[in-house]
Formats: structure tokens, sequence, C-alpha cells
């Protein structure tokens, strides 16, 4: 007997759920850090929503592989809102990381932190997807063209991450550090809870937008044939 | 509150401002869709019927 | 394999011929990077090390690629068509290899006057500096021809190109500007190589899907 897959309900139902369970985990449960203070609690939503921002970006390069492989039309969309969320995710990532870095160090950027500047490179990559998917003539050219640059991204990931770690040799010095977080137990329930939050949260969104980009795409087909 | 306290509602605060974001936009494009398929509605009732049952 | 390289050798062939009796680009690209290193020098603080040259060095080059890229690609945007364009779908990479290897010798040629230029106006270059260089051109025309055809399947190509292309092209300039510096060049050397066996083979898997109407 095969596992029924879940309704979007109760996946965002789950997702609601545990949310609740992860804040009050976060804030009730674990304890406070005893290096950072009470700023190491950023790291709970901080690196949840940096893996989510990988996992978008990776979802819309295998949707872009399916489609040059398949050539079935409904990946296209699936891997724009998989970019788009990975994108949404990874901004949020670079926000929370500034806010982060002012409250560890004092400052709103620094170069020493790897995963920064990493999503900044990213950040710059997957804005050019947008302007590149928007300036070509919808149709299967432009699908294409997205899937080819989806996978590229996602190639440009590891690439640009140990490009990064040699530059550090020569930049910048490493002036500030962060300690591993030393996680106890508890601490590591507590994220695991917020990371997988954070995932479905971030499922639901993708979900809710794609069935919206498709019902656009439906709409204006189904114009076009009562306007004839 | 603390300062470290002001940073993690800041860090906290901005997820959730961008959800809500997200979400109104949504509102938005979906208020749309609904305004554009009662027009196609109309449209359809409109159109003369096709073939009734029971010809040919 | 052999109607494949014929084919890419005519396509590169066709690009250089193409040059040769226009001679718009390469004089073009040499000046630019002479004139670049000249308002580096100006936007250079007094005392300002070796080390800061270098990375302004590699600037200049990707710029200078990037003219060249544009160029390259010139009259493709124009006639909205690729010549070759008949090959058979899996035979297309071909164009994108015939590109490569011209955009690449315009560039090595912009190069070979840029270097020397570049030691006598600033900071000695050793082995590893031109070695990185080398490298990193294979991996700027690689990547920048397949960045070049999706920019010219578009509107707005001319300042879409350089969007598409800076950001791929961060880790050259990484494994160039620390093959120039560092002492022991290797670990640069190594990675520009492994960029380019990545993102070549990626290009040129990926050209056919680009290009297909």
């Amino acid at each position: 007997m095969s596992i029924p897959k879940p309704t979007l309900t109760a996946l965002a139902a789950l997702a609601v759920g545990l949310g609740g369970l992860s804040v009050a985990m976060i804030f009730f449960v674990a304890p406070v850090d005893s290096d950072q203070g009470l700023t190491q609690k950023i790291f709970y939503v901080h690196v949840p929503i940096a893996l989510t921002a990988y996992a978008g970006f990776g979802l819309g390069a295998w949707k872009a592989l399916r489609l040059l492989m398949t050539r079935e039309e409904r990946y296209d969309l699936e891997s724009y809102t998989g970019v788009h969320q990975g994108t949404i995710f990874g901004v949020l990532t670079l926000v929370t990381g500034a806010i982060w870095a002012k409250a560890s160090w004092g400052v709103w950027w620094t170069w020493s932190s790897d995963q920064l500047v990493l999503f900044l490179v990213l950040f710059l990559f997957y804005c050019a997807y947008f302007m590149l998917r928007f300036s070509i003539e919808p149709g299967p050219r432009r699908e294409r063209i997205s899937a080819v640059y989806a996978l590229f991204g996602v190639a440009l990931i590891p690439v640009s991450f140990f490009a990064i770690r040699l530059a550090n040799d020569f930049i910048h010095p490493t002036v500030f550090t962060r300690e591993g977080p030393q996680m106890t137990g508890v601490m590591f329930a507590a994220f695991c809870v917020s990371w997988v939050a954070i995932s479905l949260v971030a499922y639901v969104m993708y979900r809710a937008e794609l069935a919206g980009k498709r019902t656009d795409a439906n709409l204006r087909e189904l114009r076009e044939a009562l306007a004839s | 509150m603390s300062s470290g306290e002001k940073y993690v509602a800041a860090a906290y605060g901005v997820f959730l401002v961008v959800i809500l974001l997200w979400a109104a936009i949504l509102a938005a494009k979906l208020s749309r869709l609904e305004r554009e398929t009662g027009e196609l509605a109309v449209l359809a009732r409109s159109r003369p019927t096709a073939a009734g049952p029971g010809d040919g | 394999m052999n109607g494949y390289l014929g084919d890419v050798a005519a396509l590169a062939r066709k690009d250089l011929k193409l040059e040769l009796r226009a001679r718009d680009t390469l004089p073009a690209m040499v000046l630019f990077v002479l004139a670049t290193l000249v308002v580096f020098h100006f936007a250079l603080p007094a005392d300002a090390g070796d080390d800061a040259s270098y990375g302004l060095l590699w600037i200049a080059l990707v710029f200078t690629a990037l003219l060249g890229l544009a160029r390259a690609w010139a009259p493709e945007r124009e006639a909205g068509a690729l010549d070759g364009l008949v090959l058979a779908p899996s035979d297309r990479s071909a164009i994108w290899l015939g590109k490569t290897l011209a955009t690449l010798a315009f560039l090595a040629a912009a190069e070979l006057v840029a270097l020397p230029a570049f030691a006598l106006l600033f900071a000695p270059l050793d082995l590893g500096a031109v070695a990185g260089v080398a490298l990193a051109s294979l991996g700027i025309c690689a990547v920048g021809s397949l960045v070049a055809a999706m920019a010219a399947a578009a509107r707005g190509r001319e300042v879409l190109l350089p969007l598409l292309f800076l950001p791929l092209a961060i880790p050259l300039v990484v494994g160039g500007v620390g093959a120039s510096i560092a002492d022991d060049p290797s670990r640069y050397l190594a990675f520009l190589g492994l960029y380019d066996a990545v993102f070549a083979i990626l290009s040129w898997a990926a050209f056919e899907y680009v290009v297909t109407e």
C-alpha cells in the first residue's frame, strides 16, 4: 500500500504548526548562547533561509534539466518559479545576514563572510536571469535559454564558493570569524524544526505562485480562444 | 529592549514582512484573475451555443 | 569526427577572415585595453602597491573581452540569424567552438599588446601571471560565447551581455589575480583549469539549446 501524497492544504497546515513550534523552541526552550548572547538566535532563521534559497535554485535547475530533456512545457513555469523562490530567499539571506553581522561585529557588511559574498554573487547572477527572461519573446526559445541559464547558476554555486575561499587569501585578511555554534542537542533540535518549517513555508509559496502563473497562462489562452 | 534583542527582532521581523508582502502580491494577482475569469465567463455565455445535443 | 572539426575550422576561419577584411574589432580591442591601462594609472593612489595594479589589469582584460565578444556576435544580431545554423542540431555546438576559437584569437592578440604594456607601465609579470591570463582567456571565451548567443536572442542585447557575463567571470578574476600575486600560483592555476573544464563542457553541451529557434 503506497503512502498518499499530502495535499497542499495539509502541507500548509503542517508549516503553520511547525512554524509555531519552532518559534516556541527557539525563544523558550533553547538556551541562550554563552558567547554570542541573544543575537545567536538569528542563526535559527538565517541559516534555514540560506539553505532554502539553495534548494530553490536547485529546484529551478532540476526542472530546467527536465525541460531540456523532455521539452514538456510545464517545466518552464516550474523552473521559473523555483528560481524566483530561490531569489526571494536569497535576498532574505543577505538581509538577515547583514543584520546578524551588525549585531555580531558592528558592521552591516564584511567581505570575510564567505556565505554573504557568495549570496551577493548569486544575487547578481539570478537578477540577470529575470532580465534575460523578460528580454526574450515568450516561446520555446525563451524556455530553453532560461533553462540553460538556470543550470549554469547551479554550476556557478560551488565554483564561486571555491573562488571566494581562494580570494580570501589575498584580498582581505579574515577579520571577523564566528565560532561555529557548539550546539547543544536542544539547540540542534530547534534548528531542525525551524529548518523544516521554513522549507515547508517556501514549498507552499512555490506551489501557490505556480498555481497563479499557470492560471494566468490558461486565462490568456482562453481569452484568445473566446475572442476568435 | 537591549540592542541584541532589537537585532533579533529585526531579523525575524524582516522575514515576516517579506512573507506578508508576498502574500499581498499574490492576493492582488488573485483578485485580478478573479476579474478576468468573470469577464471570460460573460464572453462565453454571450456566444451562440455550439451544435446542440441530438443533432446529426 | 572529421566533418565536425572541419565545420569548426570553417566557422572560425570565416570570422577571422571577416575581421581581416573589416579590421574593426581587433584595433578597437587593443586601443581599448591600452586606454584603460592609462586611465588606471590616474585612478590608482600614489602609494598603491603592485597588487592593486594586478587587479586593475584583470578588470581591463575582462572588459576588453566583453568588447570582443559583443563585436564577434554583432553580425548575427543584425542578421537575426546564425550562419552555420544549417548544421544539424546535434552539430550546432560546432558553432560555439568555432566562435570561441575565433574570439580567443582576437583576445590573445590584444593580450600580446596589453601584457607587455602592463609590465612596462605598472609591474612585472611572471610566468604564473601569464599562465593565469592564458587559462582565464580560455574560460572567458568559452562562457562568453554561450552567453553572447543568449544575449543575441534578446532585446536590449548590448547591455544584457555584460550583465550575464560578469557574475560568471568573477571566479576567473579571482584565479587570475591570485596567479599574478601569489608566490605559488599553482592553486589558482588549478582552479582556473577546473573552471575552464566545467564551463567549457557545459557551454559546448548547452549551446544547441540556446541557438535553436
